[in-house]
């Protein structure tokens, strides 16, 4: 009987001491693990959204979601990708790399780390607990316009005021930390021109979240006096305006949809000198590239809102402030491109997501400059169209990153080969479901399909059906996703230390799986790979 | 190698939890405690007051704590020059992300001032809007009577206002007086210009409450009364919240003071406070040129 008690008493404190671990460790490495959880939990929740809206419209007329319901459907899966689901995948990239790729012990903050992540499951259980509430969750899409969002909003629209708050303060807290650590700890002769590229879009995409998430936090502030304290923001009657809210949702919203890429950028530029075995091309340029997107990026917010009155002036601004963006993302894009030229290539499932990146990515910023054509997108404006452009960006542009990102640097961080088969397989798959779920929308928008609507005209239904079988397929290929990285976790092959014949920079010169503690003295740059070799950067 | 940079990784830490909690605690009790006062919806037996202010207490249990460990890890000398480094940047960051917060609010209030009212009353391509919606409108700034046909009267900017205005310049002053000290080592003035600081502080705070009142009293002045009153309250209100954190922050560092922490060389946390003085002084103004005067 006693050691049965003592055993369980044992058990007990172990599994304590597991809970307390996670719940307290200011260690980058665990706390970039658990925001990449978090974010493939969330991935999974957000998915199972979008299968209900693409269920629902597999047909036209009403099957299986009341309009009611459709609307939180459509308002959750929006707000969870992308606060949910492509932020904090990032940001746990950002965790674990950025103190590998520059030589720091840590991050520069490691309880504020703790903080920022851990903020974060609280937002999202309180997001998600208003589907349960009276009147439902919120519904008046992700951008939750004034004044579906305040005169006629439901009572939970409050608890999404405060999650958003909440995810503000970690956002915010995460950007300081990244920002402070990329600035002071990096190792002696990494100079800013000199640090791997994902780094620098971190940099920046930091600094646009320190700009915007505050604004986005005053924006819901407003909402809530509006709501509830007699303020008239967002009220014509009072002075104010509801295009107002359009304006300063979408000066946070714009820069946004940046921070939702730029650290994909990174990831590309990581990539593709590996596995071509070449040294990226044009390294400068694709630095000043990615600022200038950053900078022009609180200039075009007006591109959102063509249609809902605004001065000719103000309109060919926005146009042509947005048509500019094009030109520092053609640099990028041309870069990668040219650094593959003539490279000797191999296409491992990193490689494989990134060229599907580059080049899927690309058709999405080709749809977004049609968008930016005023007149042109009188006709767009609202439509599937719009959701077949933004999704061509998110998708096999920010998520496909991601799952680049996690094959790239999964076995450093279990020391583990994943298995290349599955993985290939998981790409093909991703690569046809994508295409076959998103491309028929620019049709079936062009045509005139308008967004964010339970039920459609009859002569969208063939598009639409392909629309919903390349969804499910895509759904299910996650699931093989999920099966890979946790195989990965459990076993499989041997990784090296430099994992990747190609591979260049600090991180490599740690073994796999990276110990627990890494550089507790600033290591040697430029690195000493595996070989012995120096291999710069890039001079 | 040897004289690389020594970096110093703390333990795990229950702050950050605690933190968490609390601000989990404060978000869903002020959400109740809103609908509870407000009626939105059946909030019979609801808790909202008491969650609410139980957040807000391990909010501050939660500072108490975490302050603590890194005053104490700062006077056992475990704090380099690096970590100083980082705290320095990361409170610069800060204070951008909290200037980007009040032009969220600027924002809407220039919207107002130069698109919104304007175009109400048929400004641009709108005079349709204003014959059809709102013919008896008039563009004015103070807005004294909104489209909906409420009235207020302004906030005069010469009276307290501009007393405040003097009150919070002279305090960046004395603030930047007991920071000279503190450099010149002298620990009988540190506290006095602190203490000065706090009751200028103290006192502009006092005078915000009497010129609220005088708003709601006699002016008909209300966060309900149309644009005018919401730009006013939104934009004083938040910077008197900053003054307050900012007079309980000043008067921490007087009591640090006074128990004799700080060096000469090393005093992040007071030099800290000190720029967020200065920035709440920044915007107060930016709030007295573009909310009272013109």
């Amino acid at each position: 009987m006693v050691a049965q008690a003592e055993e369980v008493i044992q058990h007990r404190s172990k599994l304590l001491a597991y809970i307390a671990r996670w719940l307290l460790t200011t260690n980058h490495k665990d706390i970039g693990t658990l925001y990449l959880c978090l974010s493939f939990t969330l991935f999974f929740i957000a998915g199972a959204m979008a299968m209900v809206i693409r269920l629902e419209l597999f047909q036209p007329g009403i099957q299986f979601a009341e309009p009611q319901f459709y609307n939180q459907m459509v308002t959750m899966h929006g707000l969870l990708m992308v606060f949910g689901v492509v932020m904090p995948g990032f940001v746990g990239l950002a965790n674990w790399q950025i103190p590998l790729m520059i030589g720091a012990p840590d991050m520069a903050l490691p309880r504020l780390n703790n903080f920022s992540f851990w903020i974060l499951p609280f937002a999202f259980g309180l997001l998600l607990s208003t589907l349960f509430m009276e009147g439902g969750a919120p519904n008046f899409g992700w951008t939750f316009y004034a004044p579906l969002s305040t005169t006629y909003g439901p009572p939970s629209t409050d608890f999404f005021i405060l999650g958003i708050h909440m995810m503000g303060i970690s956002s915010v807290l995460g950007a300081i930390n990244i920002i402070v650590t990329i600035f002071n700890l990096r190792t002696p002769g990494m100079t800013l021109m000199k640090m791997p590229l994902f780094v620098w879009t971190w940099l920046i995409t930091a600094f646009l979240l320190i700009m915007v998430m505050p604004v986005l936090a005053g924006l819901v502030t407003m909402m809530l006096t509006d709501r509830h304290f007699g303020t008239s923001f967002f009220s014509a009657a009072g002075g104010g305006d509801p295009v107002m809210f359009q304006h300063i949702f979408w000066f946070f919203g714009h820069p946004e949809v940046y921070i939702l890429i730029l650290p994909g950028f990174g990831i590309a530029s990581q990539i593709i000198p590996t596995f071509a075995r070449k040294r990226l091309f044009g390294y400068h340029s694709m630095v000043y590239a990615t600022l200038a997107i950053a900078i022009l990026s609180f200039v075009v917010w007006g591109h959102h809102m063509f249609t809902t009155g605004m001065p000719v002036t103000g309109q060919l601004f926005f146009m042509y402030s947005t048509m500019l963006i094009a030109v520092p993302t053609g640099v990028k894009v041309f870069n990668w491109v040219a650094t593959m030229w003539r490279g000797s290539m191999t296409f491992e499932t990193p490689m494989l997501f990134t060229l599907g990146f580059v080049i899927l990515f690309t058709i999405g910023g080709f749809s977004g400059l049609m968008l930016a054509l005023v007149p042109a997108d009188f006709q767009y404006h609202d439509t599937f169209f719009v959701v077949a452009h933004f999704h061509y960006v998110l998708y096999p542009g920010a998520i496909f990153g991601i799952m680049a990102a996690v094959y790239y640097w999964l076995p450093k961080w279990t020391g583990h080969m994943y298995d290349e088969r599955l993985g290939k397989i998981h790409f093909w798959t991703a690569v046809i479901a994508v295409n076959l779920t998103f491309f028929p929308m620019h049709f079936s928008g062009l045509a005139g399909m308008p967004r964010r609507i339970v039920d459609y005209s009859l002569q969208f239904t063939d598009f639409n059906m392909v629309s919903s079988i390349g969804a499910g397929l895509l759904g299910l290929t996650q699931i093989l996703f999920l099966y890979i990285v946790i195989k990965t976790i459990r076993g499989g092959e041997k990784a090296s230390a430099r994992v990747w014949e190609g591979a260049d920079g600090l991180e490599w010169t740690v073994p796999s799986p990276a110990p627990h503690h890494t550089f507790e003295v600033p290591p040697p740059f430029p690195p000493m790979m595996e070989d012995n070799e120096r291999t710069p950067l890039n001079e | 190698m040897n004289e690389a940079p020594r970096y110093y990784v703390p333990h795990s830490s229950p702050w950050p939890i605690i933190g968490s909690i609390a601000l989990f605690v404060t978000a869903y009790g002020a959400v109740t405690f809103i609908h509870q006062s407000t009626d939105t919806v059946a909030a019979e037996g609801s808790f909202g007051q008491p969650i609410f202010f139980t957040g807000l207490a391990l909010i501050a249990f939660m500072m108490f704590g975490w302050f603590g460990i890194v005053i104490r890890e700062s006077l056992d000398g475990m704090t380099s020059g690096l970590l100083d480094r980082s705290y320095r940047m990361s409170m610069a960051w800060f204070i951008l992300s909290e200037v980007m917060f009040f032009g969220a609010f600027f924002g809407a209030l220039f919207y107002a001032r130069i698109i919104s009212v304007p175009w109400l009353a048929g400004a641009g391509n709108n005079l349709e809007t204003h014959v059809l919606l709102w013919p008896d409108f008039a563009d004015t700034w103070p807005l004294f009577m909104t489209p909906g046909g409420g009235i207020t009267e302004a906030m005069e900017a010469w009276g307290l206002p501009f007393i405040n205005t003097v009150i919070l310049v002279t305090s960046s002053v004395t603030v930047t007086f007991a920071h000279w000290a503190l450099k010149k080592n002298q620990r009988v003035l540190l506290p006095i210009w602190l203490a000065i600081t706090v009751a200028l502080g103290s006192s502009f705070l006092i005078l915000q409450v009497i010129e609220y009142q005088e708003a709601y009293t006699e002016l008909g002045l209300t966060l309900g009364s149309g644009i005018y009153g919401s730009t006013f309250f939104m934009l004083t209100g938040f910077h008197g919240a900053h003054v307050t954190m900012g007079t309980i922050m000043l008067t921490v560092m007087l009591l640090r003071s006074l128990r004799g922490h700080f060096s000469a060389e090393n005093h992040f946390a007071f030099e800290a406070v000190s720029w967020y003085w200065h920035f709440v002084d920044v915007v107060w103004l930016f709030l007295f040129t573009f909310v009272y005067w013109f």
